[in-house]
This record gives C-alpha cells, structure tokens and sequence, in this order.
C-alpha cells in the first residue's frame, strides 16, 4: 500500500513522516514535491508538519496554491484517506478540505510539550483501530494550532462525529488546565463530513516509539493500513 | 607614511594606526576605500582573531577520533557506521544585544550554515544564553526576544534545539551573550570542505540577494559597547530562505561538481571568499556587478563588506555550473556566477572594468598582527577571590529548608521550562532525553541506534574568581554531564566570551581560562575540533564575566541504555565522589543568599574525574546505574532535589556524620554524582566504586512523597517542583515581531 507523504519546501516533517510509515507492516510510503501534479498511484496520502512557504503570512496560507493541491482536493473528494498533521492540518483548513481554521495559540508562544488527547470518534479510517474515550499520550509542537470554528458549523460537526480528538489529562477528563492553546472545546483534531479526511495538530509520527516518550500514535498509521487493506479484500 | 587616512577612516574599520601603517608597509602602498574595509575585516578580532590566536594554539586539537580539527566551518569526529558527528558553537552577542529577536534569529541561521556547510544534516541545536538580573526589565524584554528568536528560526528548519542553559547575572547587563551550537551527521568520507580548488573553477553565489544589513558587522564585533556601536548593522533573518539552502546544498552533498562551499558570515562575501582561497593558497577574482541586489545604488564596498544572511558561496568546476544551478533552481533559489578561481593569490575585485580592489590573500589571512599581551589579575579581584566567607555564610540566618526552596526558585537554578517549550525539541523523531531530563541532552542517530549526548557548560563566577580551575571546570562538567547519561566524549567546541583583551585583568582572564581548559582537555583525551572568540563584551566600560562556554559531543553505543536524571522508585542511593571537599566560596549559594560572588572555587581532580567518568559510562552501559546527576550549583541538597522533581519520587536521605553540615549541603566541588542504583546490586556498585578509587556513601532508597535529609528538612516533592517551576516566572508580555 503507497502512502504518499506531500511536501513542501518548508515542510521539515516529511522524513519524520517516511520514517514511521516504513516501520508500519503494509506501508509503502513516498515523496510527492508539491511542484508536482502526479500522486504516484497512492493510496493515501499525508501533508507533513512545517512551514510550508515559510508561513509569515499565515500557517498553510499560499500552500494551498500549490500545484499538488488541486489533485489533493480531487483525491479527497474521491473518498480517499487524507491526513494533515499540524502544518498539513493548517494546510487542509485553508484549503477548505477542513472546517474551521487555527489561530495563534491562546498564551502567543510556540509550545513542544507531551500532551493528552481523547479520541471523541472513531469513525475515520485514521482512527478506526483506536477505542471511542481512548487517551493517546502525543506530541506537539506549533505556535498556531488554536481551533476555531463558529457555533453553526460546531453543531454541524458535532452531529456528523466530525469532532475526531480533544486535549484531555491522563485520565480522559477535559478541562481548561488540559487545553494547552486555547481551542475552541479543546479540539485537537477534526475530520471531514465523510470522514476520510483528518487534520490534527498533535504529531502522531513522533509519538510512535517507546524510546521518544510515546508509542501511542501507532495507532493513527495502523489504522489506515487496516481499514484500507479491509476495504481492499 | 599615511597621511592620506584620517582619524575617521580608521575608527570605521576599526583598525589602529599602527595596524594601517602595519598594512601600508606590506602592501607597498596605500589601500583605497573598499581595500582598507576588507582590510579592517579581515584584520577584526572576530575574522583575524588577533588577540586570541597566539592562546589558541594550547589547546589539543588532535585525536584519533578527529576528522577535522580547527580552521575550517566546524570541527568533525568519527562516529559508528561510516558516520561523522560535525558541530561548532558560535556567538551572537553584539546583535542580540541591540536586537534581541533577529539577533538570536541570525545567530542560529549562521552556525547551522556552519554545518550544513560542511555536509552534514543538522541534527541537534543547543544554546547558552546568559542575561543581567531576571527582576530587572530590560533583562526579561532579551530574554522574551532571545528565546523567542532562537525558536523561531530553529523551528523552522525542523532542527530540534535540545539542550543548553540560561544564566543571569548583573555582569551581563547590557551585553547579553547569546551562543549557539549545532550538531550535524554526515558521512564520514563525504565532509565538504570550504576550498577553491584549481584556478579556473567557478564562484556561485546562492540564496538571498544582497543588501546593506550587517555592514561593519564584523569590525563591530570587535569594539566595545553594543548600544553605541550596532546601531544600524542589525541583520534580519529567513528562515525560510536558509530552509531551501539547507536542502538544495544537502542535494548536492557528494556531487562530483562542487570543489568547495562557504557560507557568508561576519564579514560576508569578503571573508568567506578570502578564507577559501587562503585554505588553498589560490587567488580569486570576483565581479561586483554580478551580484543581485536587495537594494539599488549600492557601492562595490557595501556589496564586498554586506552581512546579508541566507547567503552561500559555492565553487564548481566549470563543466558542472549548469547541473549545480539546476538544484538550486529546483528549491526556487537563484544563484549568481561571481566570478573564478585564480592562481595569482590575489583577491581582485572588479565592477565592470575598473579594478576596484587588489590584495594579495596572504595578506588578509597569514599577515594578520598577533598580540600577546601581558594579563594581571587586579588587587580587587585577588582581594575578592581571598576574602574568608565564613563571616557571610554566618550572615545567612533562613532556616535550611528555606534556603533550599529559595535556591530552587531562583533563575540560575530553576527550571528554565518556559524557554525550551518554545523550542521545537522533539522533531526528527530521534530526541530520547530531551530538556530538562537529563544532565545531557540524549539524540538517536537514526542509521545506526549509537546515542549523541550533548551539552553546554560553563560557570562563569568560578572563572571569574579562579580563571584556571574556572577553565578547567567548564570541561570536566561537561565531559562529567556527558559521563552521566552513559556517553564518552569525542570531542569539544568552545566559544570564550570575554571583555575587552587590551585591558591586563581581561587578557589573563582569557589565557588563564584557555589555560586551564587545555590542561583538562588533555588530562581527559578530548580534543577540541572548534570554536569561536567573542571579545569586547563590556557595556558602560564592565566587562561580562569570563565565560568560555564549552559545547562537548559524545557518544554511545546503544542509545536505549541512556539515563536521566530523576529518581526511580525503588533505586538505592548513592553519592560518590572524586574530588575536592565542597566549599560554599563562590557559590551560587552565597550568590543568591548573601548576593555576593567571592572566594575561592574548588580546582577539580583530574585524574579522579577520569575514573568517575569511567565509573558512571560503565555502570550505565551494563544497566546497573538507573538515574545519575552531577552535583553543581546549588550543591547536594539541591541535586536531591533535582532528582526528585525529574523522577517524581522523594528520598528519605542519611549523610555521613562528616557531611552534616551547610556547607556539604549546598557547597559546590567538582567531581561529585547523584545516582540511582538497581537495589539488588548495591554490592556491586559499592565495589566498583571502590576499585575506582572513588568516595561512596549510600544516601537512602528513592520513594515516597518527600525528600527528606535527616537532621535538616523534610519538604514535599510537589513543593520542591512548584518552587522549582516558577523561577523564570512569566518573563515576558508581547514582543515583536
């Protein structure tokens, strides 16, 4: 199965990205330069952390101008698996493959720090291997992850389970003192209305090795291997 | 003789009168204006380094681990797997100064293009960072850009920045330092060297166009006072332009095309194209009006002395032009043929047809003056150093747990979380032990699982007060931090931050510290592959303490086996030793109690060092040693509660009956560690140590709720941690941009 991995010349995730999608069983995974309109015959794809065009303006604002992007809109609408880790996240809102938008974190600083968050649903094939209400201990990184979206489009999400992670503590409970930007209801990660279509800020890629602190963002990877080789057979 | 340059001229470059006369003689003749700005330049303490060079040559710079010692964009030693670990630290005192956000931003672009420069993939960022009183306003407005400026700019490369340390005190009031180390892999046998090869080959110049930043930059960096002299010369940084350079130069990392590279620091186009020719004893000649501009009417002298950052010189042979131009096209970067390589050992610049400068490159490099000048220490400082504390430590009436709790809240010693959460420290997925967990930074090198710690050190009021055991000191912490995640040290970068060297206490400040340095390096079998000088810290006529921060990287074979430093629930506790009785002179104790820095620091034991580290590499590498923390400011009450706060996990601690004073409670020594032992090999331990010759005394088994030491107090882990967590504060409001 070929994970194609979108870069751009400010992406600085994409070989993190690489890395862990080889160590997934089943993953094929390959660059795919944003300059460029062939996705390689993938079979999902990523849209790394970074900076994407150096990013002064606003996080993801012009890569949506990218040439890659049209067929990314085309590869989404088309039902297919799509994830937007942080930066690629940013990307997907401007973008309009995501609702809502993210604005610079509440207390203004870049943050790294280890960070909790609970999956609110499933229902995306990133997702499917974890559990509803399961907490996954994750990393994040980025000065510009604050979700907003208004209060029509929450409700609308809310009804379609688009709402896929929430910042929480250890223990699942979600508080002011777990949401560590200021987003709106603490989300950390949404989906499209089909679902096939993720955008998180947390990095599930530097969370999937014991070594770093966590293994628990295995999961998002795994589970597309296996809700698309279950598709496939 | 040269009666044609005024006064001014001089002061603008910087150079005496003697020196000019110096550059008359040799030459032949006089300079014109663009040659005299090289000149000055080249002739800076920052290019020529004319003070310090005659110094530097005490330390050892060989070993067999060295693939490339001092002279070129950093230093290089071997690692496992046909790899190489390539780093340098480099300042950015001046500019940060005046400001601190683009200063800090440019500081760390420069020393990653040291390192890209070379070949190698960054890997690691680290920084030492020192500012005047964290009450005082202004402090807190650097503090808030610095950070700021090194995150952003490391962030956006997708460097993690790992590691480093953060000081204050009132003797950098006005001339913060701000020091950056990069750490890159590459291959062993691949390293790019900064050279011009044969006359013929081609100079590409690449990256952002030039502009009128930063001109003087470098001579500017060699006087006094930042506030008077850095107004105007401040450079702005792009990280996203250096990103694009980063991966076009990696792209043509082992291309058959590219001679040399050299990235364009203080001093820009001048300097860099001057280093390559004098590495290879070629000559040069460069055509100005080659060169895109930022801006328009700039002079051949603004374009030659220009610190535009973002910017990389390459040399290709001339059949290979083409192919290289077509990668930087790739990354959307324009690059500018310049000019050619020549073998008449001149550097010749024309704009169009005039000539506008000619000067021989022996001139600008070998010619350069030395200066060995003569150092004294004053009569106040040797009174400072000699005067008994005893009197001030009786002074200190706060009941020990108090002190203990103040220490831990103070900004030289609490947590510095505030900082490193604004830098990016866990992209390339490889950071095992990160800020704060451990007295070195911990990286994987993806290719082969050998583990890279890194660290920074220095105690600048031990160098104040005891320059060489000072010296000596910055070293054996570091090599001892790197013992105590598990590594070995390969190697040592340093950047010594001084005052003004004409003047007699600051020039023995500065050799006594290399001084000392030197004598442990050996002592250790650490060579030191790099470094930089940053003279003429001094604001308002005071100089910084001396600081010759050291940048040290070692090795391990297995990452996995790395420990940090917190307690683990169960461990035996020991403190061994090898060194000195601690001393409460010169002690952050006595600094943050009795607000004074005086005495007499304790010199470290060098051969005893060896074996502690030895020790501590062993018993970590075969897994019987589970957590292990130096002792350093603050002294052993301090450490325990270090420990604590990292493991989560308290210590109910019995010292031994000499021990049970103030003084062994938070007096520094070198040569003293906290670990944490497997509890069924204590027997093991208790020998090892003993067959190393080292001092051994079991403290208590780690657990529980408190950290206790019988006899002195009984606090809580999570008041140790609160007092812990607030010492920056919330040191900032808003800060531009």
């Amino acid at each position: 199965m070929k994970v194609g991995v979108v870069t751009f010349p400010g992406s600085n995730g994409d070989m993190d990205c690489i890395h862990v999608l080889e160590q997934i069983p089943g993953c094929e995974p390959e660059l795919i330069w944003h300059k460029s309109t062939d996705l390689l015959s993938a079979d999902a794809l990523v849209l790394p952390g970074g900076f994407a065009h150096g990013d002064y303006l606003r996080g993801g604002a012009i890569a949506r101008f990218s040439p890659v992007m049209r067929e990314v809109a085309r590869f989404a609408g088309a039902g297919r698996p799509v994830l937007g880790i942080c930066n690629g996240f940013q990307v997907l809102t401007e973008a309009g493959l995501l609702p809502g938008a993210l604005h610079r974190n509440q207390h203004i600083l870049f943050r790294c720090a280890w960070v909790h968050v609970r999956v609110e649903s499933n229902a995306s094939p990133w997702l499917a291997g974890a559990q509803s209400g399961q907490v996954l201990k994750v990393a994040v990184a980025h000065g510009q992850g604050n979700y907003y979206a208004d209060q029509d489009t929450l409700r609308g999400m809310h009804a379609r389970e688009q709402v896929a992670l929430r910042y929480s503590d250890t223990a699942g409970r979600i508080s002011a003192d777990s949401n560590h930007n200021g987003s709106v209801l603490s989300i950390a990660g949404v989906t499209n209305e089909a679902g096939n279509v993720l955008g998180m800020m947390p990095h599930p890629e530097r969370s999937a090795d014991p070594l770093l602190g966590s293994a628990d963002g295995r999961v998002v990877f795994e589970s597309l291997v296996h809700s698309l080789i279950g598709v496939a057979s | 003789m040269s009666a044609q340059v005024t006064a001014e001229a001089l002061r603008e470059v910087a150079l005496s009168r003697d020196e000019y006369d110096l550059a008359v003689r040799l030459l032949g003749r006089e300079p014109n204006t663009v040659e005299l700005g090289v000149l000055g330049a080249m002739w800076s303490e920052h290019c020529g380094y004319k003070n310090s060079r005659p110094l530097l040559g005490m330390f050892p710079s060989e070993g067999a681990d060295v693939l490339q010692g001092p002279g070129e964009n950093a230093g290089a030693v071997r690692l496992g797997g046909g790899l190489a670990a390539v780093f340098k630290v480099e300042s950015h005192n001046h500019p940060s100064a005046i400001e601190p956000y683009q200063g800090a931003a440019t500081g760390v672009g420069g020393i990653v293009r040291d390192i890209f420069t070379m070949g190698a993939r960054p890997v690691a960022l680290l920084n030492s960072l020192r500012f005047g009183p964290l009450d005082e306003r202004e402090s807190r407005t650097l503090l808030a850009g610095v950070v700021r400026g090194i995150g952003d700019y490391g962030n956006s490369l997708g460097i993690p920045t790992v590691g480093g340390e953060i000081g204050f005190s009132p003797s950098y009031r006005g001339n913060p330092l701000v020091n950056a180390m990069c750490v890159g892999v590459a291959p062993a046998d691949g390293l790019v060297r900064g050279l011009t090869g044969e006359s013929g080959n081609v100079l590409l110049l690449v990256g952002a166009d030039t502009g009128r930043d930063g001109i003087h930059g470098a001579t500017f960096a060699s006087v006094e006072d930042p506030q008077e002299s850095h107004k105007g010369v401040i450079q702005v940084g792009n990280p996203f332009m250096e990103k694009l350079l980063m991966e076009a130069c990696l792209e043509l990392r082992g291309s058959p095309h590219v001679v040399g590279m050299q990235d364009l620091g203080a001093a820009g186009l001048t300097s860099s194209s001057v280093e390559c020719a004098g590495r290879t004893g070629s000559g040069i000649e460069m055509e100005v009006s080659q060169i895109s501009r930022r801006e328009t009417g700039m002079t051949p002298y603004e374009v030659m002395l220009s610190e535009s950052q973002e910017r990389m010189l390459l040399v290709v042979t001339p059949d290979g032009v083409d192919a290289v131009r077509r990668v930087f096209q790739k990354w959307d970067l324009h690059s500018d043929v310049i000019g050619t390589v020549t073998d008449d050992g001149l550097l010749r610049v024309r704009d169009g047809a005039e000539v506008v400068c000619e000067l021989p490159i022996h001139l600008l490099t070998e010619d350069v003056p030395r200066y060995t000048r003569e150092g004294r220490p004053s009569a106040e400082l040797l009174a400072r150093r000699d005067r008994d504390v005893t009197p001030l430590v009786e002074g200190v009436t706060l009941p020990v747990q108090e002190q203990l709790l103040e220490l831990l809240a103070s900004p030289n010693i609490g947590s510095k979380r505030w900082a490193w959460e604004q830098y990016d420290h866990t992209i390339q997925t490889s950071t095992a032990l990160g800020p704060g967990a451990a007295d070195a930074a911990v990286i994987r090198v993806r290719q082969t699982g050998e583990g890279l710690a890194l660290t920074m050190d220095c105690n600048s009021r031990h160098c104040l007060l005891d320059p060489y055991a000072g010296g000596m000191g910055a070293v054996v912490e570091a090599a001892r931090n790197l013992a105590c995640v598990g590594a070995r040290p390969l190697g040592l970068t340093n950047c010594l931050n001084f005052g003004n060297p004409e003047k007699p206490e600051i020039y023995w400040h500065l050799s006594e510290c290399i001084r000392g340095m030197s004598d442990a390096c050996s002592a250790l079998g650490i060579p030191v592959v790099s470094g930089n000088v940053s003279l003429y810290n001094e604001s308002e006529g005071q100089a910084v303490n001396p600081t010759p921060v050291v940048g040290m990287v070692g090795s391990m074979p297995d990452v996995t086996r790395a420990v940090g430093t917190g307690f683990t629930e169960g461990s035996a506790v020991y403190m061994v030793s090898a060194g000195p009785a601690p001393t409460l002179a010169a002690s952050e104790w006595l600094a943050a109690l009795a607000g004074i820095d005086a005495g007499q620091p304790a010199s470290p034991d060098l051969k005893g060092e060896a074996r502690l580290h030895q020790f501590l590499q062993d018993g970590i590498q075969e897994g019987w040693i589970l957590s292990a923390h130096d002792v350093s400011e603050g002294g052993l009450a301090v450490a325990l509660a270090e420990c604590s706060i990292s493991g989560n996990a308290g210590l109910v601690a019995t010292l031994a009956p000499e021990a049970r004073s103030v003084e062994y409670l938070f007096g520094e020594a070198p040569g003293v560690v906290i670990i944490g032992v497997q509890p069924d090999l204590t027997a093991t331990v208790e020998s090892m140590s003993t067959q190393a010759d080292l001092a051994w005394h079991r403290l208590g088994t780690a657990g529980g709720q408190d950290l206790a030491v019988d006899g002195f107090f009984t606090v809580e882990v999570e008041q140790l941690q609160s007092a812990h967590s607030r010492a920056l504060g919330v040191p900032v409001t808003r800060v531009n941009p």
